[in-house]
């Protein structure tokens, strides 16, 4: 299938009005022997009935989690999306449309955009946000090298209770950029504190903690935030958007720079991406923040419209010395997101997130009950919790799986010392009859 | 038109816009499960009804100009017709609803897409391995430099410490330099708008890491001494590396690694049919030479005795640059679109967008100076040069086209052109709506010999007209902060 409109016709007519014999002719600045001599080789062409039935093959070949029940999370949640969502993030003016860079025409999207940083505002307890980050991964790299920006030091201290993936994409950036990742120990399944004091030095510019932490842990941050605070080192919180329809946010913890992957709010798991990263800091540092930003103003007839705004910080205005390399962003899933929360509103996203809770408690407190599982670490959890299991994981996953279920991650795969430990998720989507076929099947 | 209020504004207390079910666990007190001192108080979101959300945010989308409200020819950006199907796809729940943790065996079908993807890519680059871990262009730059910084750090050249880029570039590559922790240095172009090659030679030495090239460059020119660029830089043991931006001109004619780069990126929100999303999500994959590919991220997709897989264990890589495997949704639009075009619908796609851009190009040299002469690739630079004689600017000849009903051409960049107007239109435009476009172009410009007030006043037909950028800058309103 083609999508050019172009018949053989008009474009003979449209060479003679260049005055080009030929279209090959248009491309005599490749020098010919920069020019392909040959086809490339990829398949195609199908036509739209064949590229759907390939298209639906392919899709079989992967267990889907409309099929499959899913207790899996560990960075990426099997939420509830409100069918709201993809009826507005599927409107082809939002979704066809560029960055939004003549305003007049963008209004839609420069306003959807002013709201999601509102949101994300109320949500975090924080001052300013920006209008989003590629995953929740590289938001907490930027937030780090922002932090360096900020205070002129290169160590980052994190905590090893942070999502692995997150760190190793931390060490990318921080030796590219000649800083230093710090990590934490961790005491069961919940930071070290005092290992994490001993870290923060004069040369700290930022000490890093997701609440709840990869293992589903309520993490006490008070500790962490004065550890921070007494160097000078900014205080750097990594958080799950739906635990904040319950918890403190992070703004109250006195928190400079909150990030969070965005992806719970009304964003499909999709295989890991596109996600969400949101970014969020004190007003006194948004001349350091990265990404776009939006901002309300009048128009010359004194109309409120929005506009992008402190552009002086970004690349294709500073150049090298912009606050960040970010371009595009991922303005779709905000809009998602914003979509998201409106429709939850206060109490939906309230009641997503004690629903999580309960399931996940309850789920964990009849597990603790079976004979070959216990729960072995005793701290406050969300909606993530650690089962040590006496069998192979591996072999307990395959019977989850001929069953229609997805287990949960094997954290030796990132902790070798926990291997045999279970990270298992509980959503609101959970049942009480799917929990229960879980532990059957765990139990059998 | 009056204003659309904030969703906030629209809130009342006690409505919502979804049902949740009760819960069907025994419920426990929550300061019990969480501790009472880890609870907030106030959870300040709207709340606002079901058809409230709906309408709040389809009259939104009114107010939004896309590629399927009409003609966008913004240089540089490749805003192309986004093929439905290829959405539909993307949104199978067997392709979206999948969990990357998810165990191997139940993944066979995604995994082969990306494996496929990894080869299409080099294929169309002249490349050999390819990372579909980056989310962006400017993510992908990233990536690319990193690659680089670590093969000299591992052949004993970690000292180089410069990047050079053109001083047509975009803005993305001498920030990416610097994120990098790459010192840069801006070449400038020559006359004819090339890189020129005796200053890049002046600025070649020992301390210069890799020169980011893009070609076609920004001006819609190609770079016709690239073969001859390669070999100076790799002769003084740096890198070349492709922006891949400009794709959308050469696909089945030239392939960037054949002209001697390393390592490049494609936009596949660009090139490849992906739509840009109001600013994304895209994708960035970064296709590179094969020296290189011990370095790419972590993990590849890789396929052994039947079966798909993560490889992880790769000692020398950068490590990682997305918590997962990139921007799967967006390198699934892109598969599709390979698949529907085939080696001759890719080539017919570069052929149809260099027509049409000298077709345009052709059709307002007239009334528009054209700095770099009367050939382009996929996109050219014009000048409002001559308008601005007469107190009309490219901005202003911006925003009146809206009028028209055309979104603008890019007017921000590239800095080298005095008043530029960066045109692309696309290979997926008729005749007739360049025709159009020509003709509102033209208008604009004896406008602004006969009023040039109606130009510097536009747009004339949009909810709002210019705003007041300063003051927002200024005032510094970043969020609601009015009653709900």
């Amino acid at each position: 299938m083609s999508y050019v409109p172009n018949t053989d016709s008009e474009r003979r007519r449209m060479l003679e009005s260049i005055g080009a014999e030929s279209i090959s002719a248009l491309f005599e600045q490749i020098p010919p022997s920069l020019i392909l001599q040959r086809h490339l080789e990829v398949p195609g062409p199908l036509s739209e009935i064949e590229l759907r039935k390939y298209a639906s093959e392919i899709s079989r070949a992967n267990a889907c989690l409309d099929d499959y029940t899913c207790f899996l999370g560990a960075g990426i949640y099997d939420h509830y999306i409100p069918s709201t969502v993809p009826a507005i993030t599927g409107r082809s003016e939002f979704y066809t449309a560029y960055t939004p860079y003549q305003p007049e025409i963008s209004q839609g999207n420069l306003q959807a955009i002013f709201e999601f940083q509102s949101l994300v505002c109320r949500l975090t307890g924080m001052e300013v946000a920006n209008a989003s980050m590629y995953d929740g991964a590289s938001a907490l790299a930027e937030a780090a090298l922002m932090a360096t920006s900020i205070t002129g030091r290169k160590g980052w201290v994190v905590s090893s209770c942070v999502h692995p993936a997150y760190r190793e994409t931390m060490r990318s950036y921080a030796w590219a950029s000649g800083c230093r990742v710090v990590e934490v120990a961790r005491t069961g399944i919940s930071t070290d504190f005092e290992d994490l004091g001993r870290h923060v030095t004069d040369d700290t510019a930022c000490v890093i903690i997701q609440n709840p932490n990869f293992f589903g842990t309520v993490e006490s941050l008070s500790e962490a935030e004065a550890a921070a605070h007494e160097k000078g080192a900014l205080f750097v919180v990594c958080c799950d958007p739906i635990s904040l329809g319950l918890l403190k946010p992070p703004g109250e913890h006195n928190a400079d720079i909150c990030v969070a992957e965005g992806q719970p709010l009304g964003i499909p798991t999709g295989f890991g991406g596109p996600l969400l990263g949101i970014f969020a800091c004190k007003k006194e540092f948004v001349r350091q923040m990265p990404g776009r930003v939006v901002g309300a103003t009048t128009d010359a007839n004194g109309r409120r419209g929005y506009t992008l705004t402190l552009q002086t910080r970004e690349q294709h205005i500073r150049r090298e010395k912009a606050t960040s390399n970010i371009c595009t962003n991922e303005a779709l899933n905000a809009l998602a997101a914003t979509v998201y929360l409106a429709t939850l509103g206060k109490h939906g996203l309230r009641r997503v997130a004690d629903l999580c809770l309960q399931n996940a408690h309850y789920a964990a407190k009849t597990i603790a009950t079976l004979p070959h599982y216990e729960l072995p670490f005793d701290a406050p959890f969300f909606k993530e919790f650690v089962v040590k299991c006496r069998k192979p994981i591996t072999e307990i996953n395959k019977r989850l799986a001929r069953k229609k279920m997805i287990g949960g991650l094997d954290l030796g795969r990132f902790y070798p010392e926990l291997v045999g430990h279970m990270l298992l998720c509980m959503t609101e989507k959970r049942t009480v009859n799917e929990i229960h076929s879980l532990i059957e099947e765990m139990a059998s | 038109m009056s204003a659309e209020p904030t969703i906030f504004e629209l809130s009342s207390p006690g409505r919502t816009g979804v049902d949740l079910p009760a819960a069907d666990v025994p419920e426990r007190p929550v300061g019990e499960l969480l501790g009472a001192e880890n609870l907030r108080d106030a959870l300040p979101l709207p709340e606002v009804s079901q058809v409230d959300v709906i309408r709040h945010y389809t009259r939104l989308s009114s107010i939004n100009y896309g590629v399927n409200t009409g003609f966008y020819p913004l240089g540089s950006c490749t805003m192309k017709y986004n093929p439905t199907v290829n959405e539909e796809i993307a949104a199978y729940p067997g392709l979206s609803k999948l969990h990357p943790y998810q165990p191997e065996e139940l993944s066979q079908g995604i995994l082969r897409v990306l494996y496929d993807m990894q080869f299409f890519l080099a294929e169309i680059g002249g490349m050999d391995a390819t990372t579909l871990q980056p989310a962006a262009g400017a993510h992908g730059e990233l990536t690319a430099l990193m690659l680089f910084k670590r093969h000299h750090e591992r052949v004993g050249e970690g000292h180089r410490h410069i990047v050079i880029v053109p001083d047509s570039s975009h803005g993305t590559n001498p920030a990416t330099a610097a994120r990098c922790g790459y010192e840069v240095v801006k070449v400038e172009s020559g006359p004819d708008g090339r890189v020129s090659i005796s200053a890049l030679k002046a600025e070649l030495s020992r301390e210069v890491a890799a020169v980011m090239l893009t070609n076609p460059n920004t001006l819609g020119l190609f770079e016709t001494q690239v073969a001859e660029i390669a070999e100076m830089v790799h002769d003084s043991g740096a890198l070349l590396y492709c922006d891949g931006a400009n794709m959308n001109a050469i696909l089945g004619m030239h392939r960037p690694g054949d002209a001697g780069f390393d390592a490049m990126h494609f936009n596949l929100h660009k090139t490849f049919g992906a739509p840009h999303g109001g600013g994304g999500p895209g994708s960035g994959p970064v296709a590179v030479k094969s020296f290189l590919e011990p370095y790419l991220p972590s993990p590849m997709i890789g396929f052994d005795e039947g079966r798909y897989y993560l490889d992880s264990d790769r000692p020398d890589s950068i490590g990682r640059l997305h918590a997962f495997y990139g921007n799967v949704g967006v390198i699934v639009k892109s598969y599709a679109y390979i698949l529907s075009l085939g080696a001759s619908g890719l080539k017919s796609v570069s052929e149809n967008a260099v027509l049409n851009a000298n077709y345009l190009l052709n059709s307002i040299a007239d009334a528009y100076e054209v700095p770099y002469g009367r050939r382009c690739m996929h996109e050219f630079v014009a000048s409002a040069s001559k308008q601005k004689a007469l107190g009309v600017r490219a901005l202003d000849i911006a925003k009146r086209l809206i009028d028209f009903g055309f979104h603008p051409p890019t007017i921000y960049f590239p800095l080298i052109v005095p008043e530029a107007l960066m045109i692309e239109p696309t290979e997926t435009e008729s005749v007739e709506t360049l025709d159009a476009f020509a003709q509102a172009m033209r208008a604009i410009a004896e406008e602004a010999q006969s009023d040039p007030e109606v130009v510097k006043s536009a747009p004339h037909v949009t909810p709002v007209t210019r705003l007041d950028e300063a003051a927002a800058a200024r005032n510094m309103e970043l969020q609601w902060t009015g009653g709900d």
